[in-house]
């Protein structure tokens, strides 16, 4: 009976943690459900990106670079994978004014598992990608991009796995930096941009000096725009299962990570 | 439905070792209303979060609704309610949403919940506000609301942190009446923390005195008082006769101290009597009897503020001073 160890006794199985996180998902979704003209905004964004930066890529860069694809064909899962990073990487600071009053502690204190908390925000963010993904692809097909819906679907899901990933390291960074909140935006802002450009989104790596090849590698990003490409262009192979392996490890790495920040704050 | 046994919480704040609570021994049977009350930082707080499982302890047990809570925390979880010191409601949510989603995450099916939400909707007098979003409602509703949902899943143990600090006075007699229509209906276990000794004092039958980490006194606010403070009683006779009262008066304060302080040729003597209500006459009379009649009585009930200064010295509101 008597307690001895730091250890976490809470073992909650997938069952228990899939059911959490289907109300965990489902009260975050309300925000934007009631309020729907924050999701006009949300899709139009990567319109504009798409519209903006798109002809100037391929103006700039030129079309040797994208491995023989149309610029559109290699830009756009590119732009998809953008939205999921920082849709994503911003699950703690929706959290960071449920800290600040007592909502996060009520919910805290309810029977719901530590890991749906975080699943569940971060599946909020990455739920309007799939809308998202799918209108700038229909958009994109009178313009010469050659749409694989199926494809597109396993690379929104694996995008899906990732995001739980990095929403739950978000989530976890929202609470390590609870009552300093520059810094979730000083850390986040400062891992976003390197971990984007290191990982081609923007512009091809292949085009980069080798030391940032080199760095690229390292970057679980990298894979995933690597899978998202393969599979935009309809194919699936070694890139997709790459992906999917980055996206898992993320996941893995990123809950264990949150689940350690809750419990921290209990002891 | 509460038993602990020695529980402990030290935390560890820039390599220093707080004890914030040191070893509590507390039980509480089904249907009680107890209050923790102490100073800000005695240990109340971080004692209701262990108990809620929103703290590990470092040492010692606890059984809440018979459950451990080392064990099986999502278990406690699942069979209290808990009403924190901040605000649940999320801003941006409506009220209703946030409450019935409350019901779902203690597993009420959603007729249940929203069945549940419009009845503590209506008992809360927040029928009106039921669309409106959090941050639009007054502190006092956004209390409510709290209220409400601890409530969702009606628990049979609910806990409340500082129920009604920064409430203005209207709205702390409101909610009271909420809470007590709620126990005398429902039979709820309630156990609340508070450092408003009045509030203690009047709404709860049973009061835990924490100080420093430790239990200090545990019993009736009633039966506190009377044991440990005693009712205040000044006197005033003419300065030339109160030499023939004193030692009188020393012996009704039965070892109690005694104040004396004079001025415009009376004196005014200051002491504490039990039972000073059915004494008081009595005394009157013997310092009649002794020639010293009193020109002035004052007598004043004692308040937990008397019963905290005689067991540490030092006024509840003079807070955590060490």
């Amino acid at each position: 009976m008597a307690v001895q160890s730091t250890e976490v006794l809470e073992k909650p199985g997938l069952v228990q943690i899939l059911h959490d996180t289907r109300f965990v998902f489902w009260r975050e979704m309300l925000l934007p459900l009631r309020d729907p003209f924050s999701l006009v905004f949300s899709l139009l964004q990567p319109l504009v990106f798409l519209g903006l930066f798109g002809p100037l890529l391929g103006a700039a860069v030129g079309a040797p670079a994208f491995g023989g694809q149309s610029t559109l064909q290699w830009f756009l899962p590119g732009v998809v994978v953008m939205i999921a990073l920082f849709g994503t990487s911003m699950t703690g600071s929706n959290l960071q004014y449920e800290l600040m009053t007592g909502s996060y502690e009520r919910i805290l204190a309810t029977p719901l598992s530590r890991s749906s908390l975080m699943i569940g925000r971060a599946l909020k963010e990455w739920a309007p990608l799939v809308v998202q993904g799918l209108l700038i692809a229909l958009v994109c097909i009178p313009f010469g991009f050659v749409f694989y819906p199926l494809h597109v679907l396993f690379g929104l899901v694996i995008l899906g796995i990732f995001g739980i990933g990095l929403g739950a390291l978000s989530y976890a960074l929202a609470l390590v930096s609870q009552n300093k909140e520059w810094i979730f935006w000083g850390v986040q802002q400062t891992l976003l941009f390197p971990l984007m450009i290191l990982s081609g989104i923007m512009l091809p790596i292949e085009a980069g000096p080798d030391w940032m090849k080199t760095a690229s590698l390292f970057n679980p990003l990298t894979y995933l725009v690597n899978a998202e490409r393969e599979l935009f262009a309809g194919s699936v192979g070694t890139d997709t299962l790459l992906g999917l392996l980055a996206a898992s490890v993320t996941a893995a790495v990123g809950l264990v990570v949150g689940v350690r920040a809750i419990n921290r704050n209990i002891n | 439905m509460i038993h602990t046994d020695k529980l402990t919480k030290t935390f560890t704040v820039k390599k220093e070792t707080v004890e914030a609570v040191k070893g509590v021994d507390i039980d509480v049977a089904p249907g009680e209303l107890v209050a923790f009350l102490g100073p800000n930082g005695a240990g109340k707080s971080t004692t209701l979060r262990m108990l809620t499982t929103l703290l590990r302890p470092t040492s010692g047990t606890a059984t809440v609704a018979g459950v451990d809570v080392a064990a099986d925390p999502a278990g406690v979880r699942a069979r209290i309610g808990y009403i924190g010191q901040g605000n649940g409601g999320g801003h941006s949510f409506r009220v209703i949403d946030e409450l019935i989603m409350q019901g779902r995450f203690y597993g009420m099916n959603s007729t249940d919940a929203a069945a549940r939400a419009q009845e503590l909707l209506t008992s809360m007098d927040l029928a009106d506000l039921a669309k409106r979003t959090v941050v639009k409602l007054s502190g006092g509703q956004r209390r409510r609301m709290d209220v409400a949902l601890g409530l969702m899943h009606s628990p049979r143990l609910l806990f409340l942190d500082e129920p009604s600090t920064g409430m203005d006075p209207q709205n702390r007699a409101n909610l009271w009446n909420h809470i007590m229509r709620l126990r005398a209906e429902h039979g709820t276990t309630i156990v609340l923390t508070t450092h408003y000794m009045d509030e203690a004092d009047s709404m709860s039958e049973r009061v835990i005195v924490i100080d420093h980490g430790q239990i200090i006194a545990d019993d009736t606010a009633a039966r506190l008082k009377a044991n440990l403070a005693g009712d205040l009683l000044a006197v005033e006779v003419a300065a030339d006769s109160a030499a023939g009262v004193r030692g009188l008066l020393r012996r009704a304060a039965a070892g109690g101290e005694v104040n004396e302080n004079s001025y415009d040729g009376v004196v005014r003597f200051r002491l504490r009597l039990t039972e000073g209500a059915r004494l008081a006459p009595v005394l009157l009379q013997q310092m009649n009897d002794a020639g010293a009649p009193a020109q002035s009585l004052e007598l004043k009930p004692p308040t937990l503020d008397d019963v905290f200064l005689e067991l540490t010295g030092r006024n509840l509101r003079e807070g955590a001073n060490r």
